[in-house]
């Protein structure tokens, strides 16, 4: 692991939080947006290591926290179905829906499989031909590719038990709906480096030219997302808005072009409802209506249940970076995540739940 | 150990929360699980839904003085020998893996849950629960393995028994040990006993096991040279105590990790913990293999490891004493107990920052990205 091990040493690591602790003259706002950051920033204690000099406030970027209840209710009814066997990634299992969650499911005599690939999902179709498979396909830019070549692949081979429950939702839009908010306070952006892998830096040169707001594309080890916050403090100081690229051993301008291919074949933009903070237009794919085959949500029949957050959730506000999840009277109480309240505590990768995991002994000591 | 075994086709025996009764119910949510729930494969986790069943289902019928204790182990006074017992399933699945099988598991995993109650073992029980169909050649192969193991390990196994199910009515092979031990003189170690200043010491690289056995699963085909550090103890716990008998406390972390592990000693202590980061031995390879599967190498399964709560003034006897036996040369001191934070394991990172290492609610779940 040498690779990983530079991104991770603290001499450089030190240094690096030394220099923004030195250049910031104001404790500037800065949003990361991916759930992957906010994990290693919590993981690592990296607020705790840049004290005052820079504010971190986190994003809803992880996919399992903003997929819609009524999705998860969707995925739980296919798992139900005897003649279904429901595939998904292993953190989906855990999210509460409105009554229940897949795991029980599992636990009631529902087929539910985990897999780190799609692929694997076409490959069960084709092995156990008389079920119908469905792939819970949830994610960012990111994982749209690998969905759209599993469509692509189980086409090419004629499998026809193969299905998708999808709901992808995309960066750009929830960035521009944030900056678009009248409460807004984020004064500059890390972009998710394995996103911008995909679909490059063009969509943010727009936001920066619109709004004038720093970003700074940025990778997910500590060091990655120390240089990130260094150079947004450098833009920010010097009054520089622009896309800048920290994360250039993985990102390119143009991003993956045979991925942005697949994604364009498969599935064309839509409206989508993000959990916690609602209905953002644009903000996700769906299949085109040459892969309705393909697509779980035509081949069922799938009831929408319509599902109030608790009230006293903030998560909203913690997903727009108005609120840090400490700042919720649950927090850490009544909402934890065994038995969380909303979007931002059910996956490890929410920001309300990566507080809880990782620093509540500093909350506790700062509430005495 | 007592009441709860694996549940999940995974790995190996289970660390159940050990803490004591009356800091049951302060553990998680206070409500008694309701009628109509179901046993999720989390329930076998070795996490806080084990101590849900142990709370609400084993300890209200079957509680009494030497269960409520909650070790790895029961002790009973028998005249003037105090006897150790314990009791384990095996249901790991693949059956044979990179460095062991179910049958040398078995064997290891219930003669290591009475070492680490100061134990000698003396003899083993073994009971099988097979499925219809099964290859009579695995079972000659398993039975073999365990033969050999119980025998390089000087414990026999004694007395046996064997049922068959139908087909489908189990995954081809169940094992269930029984292990009997007689307690060394003057020696007492419970999870009770860590007191701040103590040291917290393991023996050697963790997370190897429950990485050998994920490279096997079908659907995660990865290359590893990793091997399972399946192990009988009882030697290097008698190496440790021949070295020190200022040890507090025993335990091998298998399911749920050393996180788990530490986590049980804490709430049964009422003490804190703090770990060094860069101390705790990981091989490049688990750390690799953890890196690619989202998963975090303290929750990951051992089942040749233990970790000692020892006194600080013996804590280079300790280590020495370990360290001269084979399976200890890896040895590490890799925290102390504290007064702060009080059932609470927090950690030290590499860069001067800490933050907690808690217990898992169910099983580590691979993350989307």
């Amino acid at each position: 692991m040498k690779y990983l091990d530079e991104y991770r040493d603290s001499r450089i690591a030190r240094g690096l939080a030394a220099e923004i602790r030195q250049r910031s003259t104001r404790p500037w706002v800065l949003m990361e947006i991916c759930g992957g950051q906010t994990h290693t920033l919590m993981r690592y204690g990296i607020d705790e290591l840049l004290g005052e000099s820079v504010q971190l406030v986190h994003g809803p970027g992880c996919p399992v926290c903003v997929t819609p209840l009524e999705t998860i209710d969707r995925a739980i009814a296919l798992a139900r179905r005897a003649d279904v066997t429901l595939v998904s990634y292993g953190d989906m299992l855990r999210v509460p829906g409105s009554e229940t969650d897949l795991f029980h499911v599992k636990a009631e005599g529902g087929d539910v499989r985990i897999v780190y690939s799609p692929s694997d999902a076409v490959q069960l179709a084709r092995s156990q031909p008389e079920r119908k498979i469905v792939f819970f396909a949830v994610g960012f830019e990111t994982t749209a590719p690998a969905h759209a070549m599993a469509v692509l692949h189980a086409e090419r081979l004629g499998v026809r038990n193969f299905s998708l429950l999808a709901s992808h939702v995309l960066v750009p839009p929830a960035i521009r709906t944030l900056l678009s908010s009248p409460n807004n306070r984020v004064q500059g952006f890390i972009a998710p480096g394995h996103v911008c892998t995909v679909v490059g830096c063009r969509e943010y040169e727009d936001l920066v030219r619109e709004f004038r707001v720093p970003i700074v594309v940025g990778g997910f080890e500590p060091v990655d997302l120390l240089e990130a916050i260094r150079m947004l403090v450098m833009q920010l100081e010097e009054g520089r808005a622009e896309v800048e690229n920290q994360y250039v051993r993985s990102v390119q301008y143009e991003g993956n072009r045979p991925a942005q291919d697949a994604v364009q074949r498969v599935f064309e933009v839509t409206d989508r409802k993000w959990r916690g903070i609602g209905p953002i237009a644009v903000s996700g794919l769906r299949l085109k209506d040459k892969y309705a085959a393909f697509d779980a949500e035509r081949l069922f029949e799938l009831t929408s249940v319509c599902a109030e957050e608790p009230a006293e959730c903030i998560s909203a506000e913690v997903l727009l970076g108005h609120k840090k999840p400490t700042d919720c009277t649950a927090f850490g109480t009544r909402c934890t995540p065994d038995k969380p309240l909303g979007a931002p505590m059910v996956s490890s990768e929410g920001a309300c739940a990566a507080y809880y995991q990782y620093r509540r002994h500093l909350v506790s000591i700062a509430r005495g | 150990m007592p009441l709860i075994t694996n549940t999940a086709a995974t790995s190996s025996p289970l660390p159940v929360a050990r803490d004591e009764p009356k800091d049951l119910a302060a553990l998680s949510c206070p409500l008694p699980l309701p009628a109509g729930e179901r046993i999720l494969l989390g329930h076998g986790s070795g996490g806080k839904l084990s101590a849900e069943l142990l709370k609400d289902i084993f300890l209200p019928a079957l509680g009494n003085p030497v269960l409520n204790q909650l070790e790895d182990q029961a002790i009973v006074s028998l005249g003037a020998a105090r006897l150790a017992i314990t009791t384990d399933s095996f249901v790991v699945k693949p059956l044979f893996f990179r460095g062991g099988d179910i049958g040398s598991l078995a064997v290891h995993g219930t003669i290591n849950d009475l070492a680490m109650g100061g134990a000698e073992p003396l003899w083993l029980s073994a009971a099988f629960i097979l499925e219809e169909g099964l290859p009579i050649e695995t079972l000659r192969r398993v039975v073999t393995s365990m033969h050999e193991a119980a025998e390089r390990a000087g414990v026999p196994i004694v007395t046996g028994d064997t049922k068959v199910v139908e087909r489908g009515s189990a995954d081809s092979l169940f094992i269930n040990t029984t292990g009997i031990g007689r307690v060394r003189d003057g020696v007492s170690l419970s999870a009770s006993q860590a007191r701040p200043g103590d040291v917290i010491i393991v023996s050697g690289f963790l997370g190897d096991h429950g990485i050998a056995i994920l490279a096997e699963r079908e659907g995660l085909q990865f290359e590893t040279q990793v091997t399972s550090d399946s192990a009988a103890l009882h030697t290097l716990v008698a190496a440790l105590l021949q070295a020190t008998r200022e040890v507090r406390c025993l335990r091998d972390p298998t399911r749920g990790g050393l996180s788990s592990t530490l986590n049980e000693i804490a709430g049964s202590s009422q003490v804190g913990m703090e770990l060094d980061e860069t101390s705790i031995p990981v091989r490049e390879e688990v750390r690799g293999a953890c890196e690619m599967l989202g998963l975090d190498p303290l929750y990951v399964a051992n089942e040749g490891k233990l970790v000692a709560i020892v006194a600080l003034s013996h804590a280079q006897a300790a280590l020495k004493g370990l360290q001269g036996h084979p399976l200890g040369k890896d040895a590490a001191i890799i925290g102390r107990v504290t007064e702060d934070h009080p059932r609470m394991v927090v950690m030290r990172t590499p860069f001067g920052t800490t933050r907690i290492v808690d217990m898992l609610a169910g099983d580590q779940l691979p993350r989307i990205c």
